[in-house]
């Protein structure tokens, strides 16, 4: 089975506080911690653990600048056997169209069964496996719960739907599922993982490698622009306790027991 | 000539889902003065009353029925509309669980831009429309521009519109089944087998007054033990959100959210929870929200009552610790 992950190098919304920069164009990026997209981990997992059953190999593929280097080797680390940059100029400003079509151009290139991203990333939007299946003609699901082989050309799919219930649905390979967190446990990366990947080389495609006009991609592409940055303006919020721990505690046990909070 | 606006209602036995109001609002801020069409597929006699519902909001109903359809797959009924809709139409949908799955490859056979989970509207200037969206999982909000020109499929974020709830229009129910299904049946690659109902667990936290309810912030499964004498102290039942449940900290019927349960409780405690629209989707009937959280961005503090900005690991025992004391 030849399976292709997407993955994305994200802020760490875990270990950091985003702060929108002063003009609004962008965050904060000094300080941020980024790591792998968190629904990737678990769709990197989810491959490995397939290849482990049946066989075949795993590429991750990432569009992004250099950086993005440092996520596909993570993978790599975990688990997948090769790694796939999709770098150029014009892909800044890509909206998901673009992305999607990005990399439709690399899966085209190579022959694989299955795809799988995360269910969504640090945009909250959810979109780009959708479009990617849509383009290829491949069939879709999302929010992928459970995963299931049955032979070389079926698998059985579960997916999250409203109230904890799960959607069983049978599909033909090749398809393209989005992961949703919970599926599995990732397993653990450690430094001695990363060292043996560190050397392994990465290519890198660009706009051309990939047989892409530039005016179908990045900002000159895209129908749907991020226009700024800002902080939303509260309603009300909270009513924010102020004061030592002590008598933070105070107030609070005194509001818990006038709402009822305490029995 | 302006554009024709449709809406995607999802309907669960034979009831309209509250997003169906809704988008009847965000269409209304599009263009006020258009006709809205919704959209309603399914089967039999729970398509029927979804329609006749669907009908009390809407200028006019199209109505999608197919054996196939009495529970909807995404594919199958994305074909079906790619053969219904017209053009450059702009097409609303809600931003759950059955519209993430239809509406980003809808969008690519419509050859129409597409605007995920938009949480509000400013205005359409040269067939540009301004919109909101959410980042990094409510901590920063950003102004989208979305081109209209050629038609668009936009999901709307459930809860973010205020519900049309006027009910003036009495719509005609026009039957498009025919047409929908003219070249036999679509999506044949996928095929819906059954839905597995969730596991009933020991508590039903639906039915609790008082939830402590924990998230990622308690960083290790031993430290839910303190959590255990927090709301045994007070009360309370414990409750979760997603990443406890992820992690196997916890059984999934204690997940409140959209994924799992929906609570309605006179109190809720959330600790080292960040608040996604996800899991505040799951909490009904208005309670009393105290959040700690040691992440001043925190996004539940937008919506709780009371904010403290504290380290859950620390605050937790001191809390139990105060309450006893009270207690006596």
């Amino acid at each position: 089975m030849e399976i292709l992950v997407c993955v994305k190098r994200v802020p760490d919304t875990a270990e950091n506080e985003i702060e929108v920069s002063r003009d609004g164009s962008d965050i904060e990026r000094g300080d941020l911690v980024y790591s792998v997209n968190e629904w990737d981990n678990y769709a990197v997992e989810e491959a490995i653990r397939i290849r482990d059953k049946v066989g075949g190999s795993i590429t991750v593929v990432s569009v992004g600048g250099g950086e993005a280097e440092e996520v596909l080797r993570r993978e790599m680390a975990m688990g997948a056997d090769k790694g796939i940059l999709l770098s150029d100029d014009s892909f800044a400003g890509s909206d998901g169209m673009g992305i999607a079509r990005i990399v439709k151009a690399e899966v085209e290139k190579g022959k694989y069964d299955l795809i799988l991203t995360g269910a969504q990333a640090d945009d909250g939007a959810g979109q780009v496996g959708g479009m990617l299946a849509a383009m290829l003609d491949w069939p879709y699901a999302s929010l992928v719960n459970h995963l299931e082989l049955l032979d070389d050309k079926r698998i059985k799919v579960g997916r999250e739907i409203a109230g904890g219930n799960q959607e069983m649905n049978e599909m033909d390979l090749p398809c393209v599922l989005s992961i949703q967190t919970g599926i599995n446990e990732p397993r653990y990366v450690g430094i001695r993982g990363i060292r043996k990947v560190a050397s392994v080389e990465i290519p890198v495609r660009k706009a051309a490698d990939l047989g892409l006009a530039p005016e179908s991609v990045g900002a000159a592409g895209a129908k749907v622009k991020r226009l700024d940055y800002f902080r939303p303006e509260l309603g009300e919020g909270a009513e924010m306790l102020e004061g030592s721990t002590e008598e933070k505690l105070e107030k609070l046990v005194e509001l818990l027991k006038t709402k009822g909070g305490i029995k | 000539m302006p554009q024709q606006i449709f809406a995607y209602i999802i309907h669960r036995d034979g009831k309209i889902d509250d997003t169906a109001l809704e988008l009847a609002a965000a269409a209304k801020k599009i263009d006020p003065q258009s006709s809205v069409t919704a959209l309603v597929a399914g089967a039999g006699e729970a398509l029927t009353a979804a329609c006749a519902q669907a009908a009390a909001s809407y200028g006019s109903v199209w109505k999608i029925e197919n054996d196939v359809l009495a529970h909807v797959n995404a594919e199958v009924l994305r074909g079906m509309l790619v053969r219904i809709l017209p053009k450059a139409s702009i097409v609303l949908i809600p931003h759950e669980h059955f519209g993430m799955d239809l509406a980003p490859g809808l969008a690519v056979k419509l050859d129409m831009a597409y605007l995920p989970d938009a949480v509000g509207f400013e205005e359409i200037t040269e067939g540009k429309l301004k919109a909101v969206r959410e980042e990094y999982s409510g901590q920063v909000s950003t102004h989208v521009s979305c081109d209209l020109s050629g038609g668009a499929v936009i999901t709307i974020r459930p809860g973010s519109f205020a519900a049309d709830e006027s009910r003036a229009l009495n719509g005609q129910i026009v039957d498009k089944s025919a047409e929908a299904a003219a070249d036999g049946v679509p999506g044949k690659s996928r095929r819906f087998i059954e839905v597995v109902a969730a596991e009933v667990g020991d508590v039903d936290i639906t039915k609790a007054e008082v939830l402590v309810s924990v998230g990622r912030g308690i960083e290790d499964q031993e430290n839910l033990e303190m959590v255990n004498e927090l709301a045994a102290a007070m009360g309370a039942d414990v409750a979760c959100s997603r990443p406890i449940v992820d992690a196997k900290w916890l059984e999934k019927s204690r997940q409140v959210g959209t994924s799992g349960k929906t609570v309605k409780p006179k109190v809720y405690l959330a600790l080292g929870i960040s608040g996604s629209f996800q899991h505040m989707g799951g909490i009904k009937g208005a309670p009393y929200i105290v959040a700690v959280n040691k992440n001043p961005k925190a996004p539940i503090f937008q919506v709780a009552d009371v904010g403290l900005i504290e380290d859950i690991l620390e605050f937790i025992p001191a809390l139990t610790e105060k309450i006893k004391e009270v207690k006596g």
